[in-house]
């Protein structure tokens, strides 16, 4: 103390070092340091200390040991036998699942109805209306349940069935559908697609190329759409129909406990999976408008007016000058919406159906490796909201407005 | 001049004419908003009908076929087959247990109190005219926690009881929701407000801390929260500590919504002009007094529709505590379905559509509130 009182001899007018704004600073942050460092150890030595009288050794061996339980839904192969790291990836594969078909039908619905809610017609926005309002205010558990436990739960027994053309089919085991089964010579039909994919974006650049030097226009979405489709179904002729449906197999006839559908003939999604998605795309869906009809009115009357005034039609203002202002606007929260419903997707767990966090679950409770099961939970959701917003910040920097 | 007759001169206004029948009234409207085109008009059909679809099914099934009255299942099983109507009666029934769970009867006033006072100093502080703001706030925020706890968990001084102990394990329906969304707000509110600060903070470590904690609850999905706060808090404290199941739930919601908080909080930091805070240094303010006297008021004012909509938000995820084994309300809902005495093919419909009108009721009702003080508090930014 002695030597700063003599530094503070030599400048009469510096203030206490209390008063300081930077020792302040340092101070409140090494404190800060101080409280975190001792809240964490007493917790990791409580948390010893409980793992030990419980014996539960803590560590990574039990991902090597046999799971012991089945998975009603798989998209790799498993069994009971396979270890219990196996069986998380299985529930990893199945939330990713979930969130892809989700997040595709929510996008649709969303658009939809987002685009509706701004329509001049009375009727038609007022449904929108409706439908955001009243999907927004109920709890999405809820909505979980009314499709699991109310809609699905009243279709038909195991032993009859509704049917939608013939191909489709729902009963109470969840909905049918045919398979499709490729023989040899089926990947050309793959490579016909790739070869397609790309030569499209060829023409796009080709054809906006041409447009910016002589002002032609070539119609891009319809060639594009030509050869997309078009190649894979030529090439799938001319290698002689290498891919067959299988249709589900319905038993109607012989000893009554037999009648219903063949086990693993077609492809049958189960009432589990159905359920959630349904719930999750509705529920996301009644954001995912809110947010269209924000970034489509964020875009000013004027823009529209100065388009149509420079002799655009509806389509391509829509196309060159609405949209691309619109989206702008509509991206980052439509992307923390597609994260949502990933997050949301771990109330699977209500309905057993076998995503991360309801396998983890199962596990947990046979291993009680709480903190291993919980921190790869955390992980696995963490990374992918880590991912989202780097891919927004990105987009963000790209997108943004470059002024003058 | 000689042709002076020629012109005629109007010497009063000519009568006004009525607007073209076709373009006003209820025809002009219609006109207007559902056949203005060929295309329109099939839309507006498609729309009716699908209106009808929906709306038909739903009122025979609530209201025309619905039972209202009625001892148990013998009342409510359709006469021919089908699903037959809403049992309205088995929510009457056991209406006492979605509003108080298995909270004991003798005791179900001292909630009734609480809901009274809830509501009674809400009310005038969600009112923006109504005077005594502070005094209100104080009360809402301070008093009634303390006085809530005591009347709901009993109150025994010395030897007397003044109040019986009642169990949070009997806790349950609605007032299980309330107390998880009420308290996981109330007590979010200073910690949110201590993150926002913390985030926007000069010092590294201060903001490094926060930001972590903000994006580490932000990111994770409530349903791992609650199973972290039911399974691996009790690792986490010393032996014989125990906690109460609902104390557990209501820490891990009060951290997730705090980060969520600190985030609405920002938002409102964010909007302050810069010149506030110097107006503020200017006159000798230091940083907390500058917080609460200047700053704060200000960005909080901003902020009532984000927190609100927060609150929607924790409101719905209430729900979720049903998984770690709590009955809120839609547990108590899907628990009383086991019970043989109501059971009716229609019995989960009606449990459904009771939960779902009143979450509607509450969430919409607050979205609401949150428009109106947007708009209302809008009036000092528009330009």
């Amino acid at each position: 103390m002695s030597v700063m009182e003599q530094d503070s001899a030599g400048a009469p007018a510096r203030a206490s070092l209390m008063n300081d704004p930077k020792v302040r600073g340092y101070f409140y942050q090494m404190l800060l340091v101080v409280l975190l460092l001792t809240f964490g150890y007493i917790i990791v030595t409580n948390t010893v200390a409980n793992l030990e009288r419980q014996n539960i050794a803590s560590g990574w061996g039990f991902i090597e040991n046999t799971a012991g339980f089945g998975i009603i839904q798989s998209l790799v192969p498993y069994a009971e036998t396979s270890s219990y790291g196996r069986a998380i990836f299985v529930g990893f594969l199945n939330t990713v699942l979930v969130a892809v078909v989700g997040i595709f039908f929510a996008t649709i619905i969303g658009f939809l109805v987002g685009i509706a809610r701004l329509s001049n017609n009375w009727v038609i926005s007022r449904i929108a209306y409706c439908y955001v309002e009243l999907v927004r205010n109920v709890p999405l558990l809820l909505q979980i349940f009314f499709w699991y436990f109310a809609v699905l739960r009243a279709v038909p027994g195991k032993r009859e069935k509704w049917s939608l053309f013939d191909t489709f089919h729902l009963n109470i085991a969840g909905l049918r559908g045919p398979k499709p089964i490729w023989e040899p010579g089926a990947e050309f039909i793959g490579y016909a697609l790739i070869i397609a994919i790309v030569a499209s974006i060829f023409v796009s650049r080709w054809a906006r190329k041409r447009q910016e030097e002589t002002g032609q226009q070539f119609p891009v979405f319809w060639t594009g759409l030509g050869l997309i489709v078009g190649l894979p179904v030529i090439t799938y002729f001319v290698t002689g129909m290498p891919m067959t449906l299988e249709h589900p197999n319905f038993i109607e006839t012989g000893p009554a406990l037999r009648r219903g559908f063949e086990l693993g003939v077609g492809i049958n999604l189960i009432p589990e999976f159905l359920a959630l998605t349904a719930a999750l795309a509705i529920y996301t869906a009644a954001f995912i408008a809110e947010i269209v009809r924000a970034g489509i009115q964020a875009v000013s009357h004027g823009q529209t007016e100065a388009s149509h005034a420079l002799g655009l039609r509806q389509g391509p203002t829509l196309r060159l000058v609405i949209i691309p202002q619109a989206m702008r606007v509509i991206i980052p929260p439509l992307t923390s919406q597609y994260l949502n419903l990933t997050k949301n997707s771990s109330l699977a767990v209500a309905i057993a159906f076998p995503d991360l966090v309801s396998v983890g679950g199962t596990v947990l409770n046979q291993t009680g490796q709480a903190i291993e099961i919980i921190g790869i939970w955390m992980a696995v959701y963490l990374s992918l909201s880590l991912i989202t917003s780097a891919f927004m910040n990105w987009y963000n920097q790209r997108m943004a407005l470059v002024e003058r | 001049m000689a042709n002076s007759n020629i012109f005629q001169i109007r010497t009063e206004e000519a009568p006004t004419l009525p607007a073209p029948v076709s373009t006003t009234g209820a025809i002009g409207w219609m006109r207007k908003n559902l056949f203005s085109s060929i295309s329109n008009t099939i839309l507006t059909f498609i729309g009716i009908l699908l209106a009808y679809w929906i709306i038909a099914p739903f009122i025979q099934f609530a209201f025309v076929d619905a039972v209202w009255t009625g001892e148990n299942r013998e009342a409510c099983l359709p006469q021919d087959g089908g699903h037959g109507g809403a049992c309205w009666a088995y929510v009457e029934a056991y209406f006492p247990q979605f509003i108080y769970g298995r909270y004991p009867s003798a005791e179900t006033w001292r909630v009734d109190i609480v809901y009274a006072l809830f509501a009674l100093l809400l009310v005038p502080l969600a009112i923006p005219s109504a005077p005594f703001k502070r005094t209100n706030a104080i009360l809402f925020l301070v008093v009634f926690p303390i006085v809530a706890y005591f009347l709901l968990t009993g109150l025994v001084i010395g030897d007397t009881v003044v109040l019986p102990i009642v169990e949070t394990a009997v806790w349950g329906g609605l007032l299980v929701t309330l107390v998880i969304a009420v308290t996981g707000i109330v007590a979010s509110l200073p910690l949110g407000i201590a993150l926002a600060l913390g985030r926007r903070s000069q010092m590294p470590i201060i903001k490094l801390v926060s930001i972590i904690f903000i994006e580490f609850w932000r990111g994770v999905p409530l349903i791992t929260v609650l199973f972290m706060s039911s399974v691996m808090l009790p690792l986490f404290l010393p032996e014989g500590v125990t906690f109460d199941k609902l104390l557990r739930v209501l820490i891990g919601v009060t951290l997730f919504s705090a980060a969520y908080m600190a985030e609405v909080v920002r938002g409102g930091l964010q909007a302050i002009p810069k010149g506030q805070y110097e107006g503020a240094m200017a006159l000798g303010l230091r940083f907390w007094p500058m917080m609460y006297l200047i700053v704060l008021p200000q960005a909080l004012k901003l902020v009532i529709p984000g927190i609100v909509n927060t609150f929607i938000g924790l409101f719905k995820d209430t729900t979720l505590v049903l998984i770690v084994g709590m009955f809120d309300l839609l547990g108590q809902i899907q628990s009383s379905f086991t019970d043989p005495t109501w059971s009716t093919p229609s019995q989960g419909h009606t449990g459904y559509l009771f939960a779902a009108i009143v979450f509607f009721v509450f969430c919409f009702g607050m979205s609401r509130y949150s428009i109106f003080m947007e708009n209302k508090l809008h009036t000092g930014h528009k330009r």
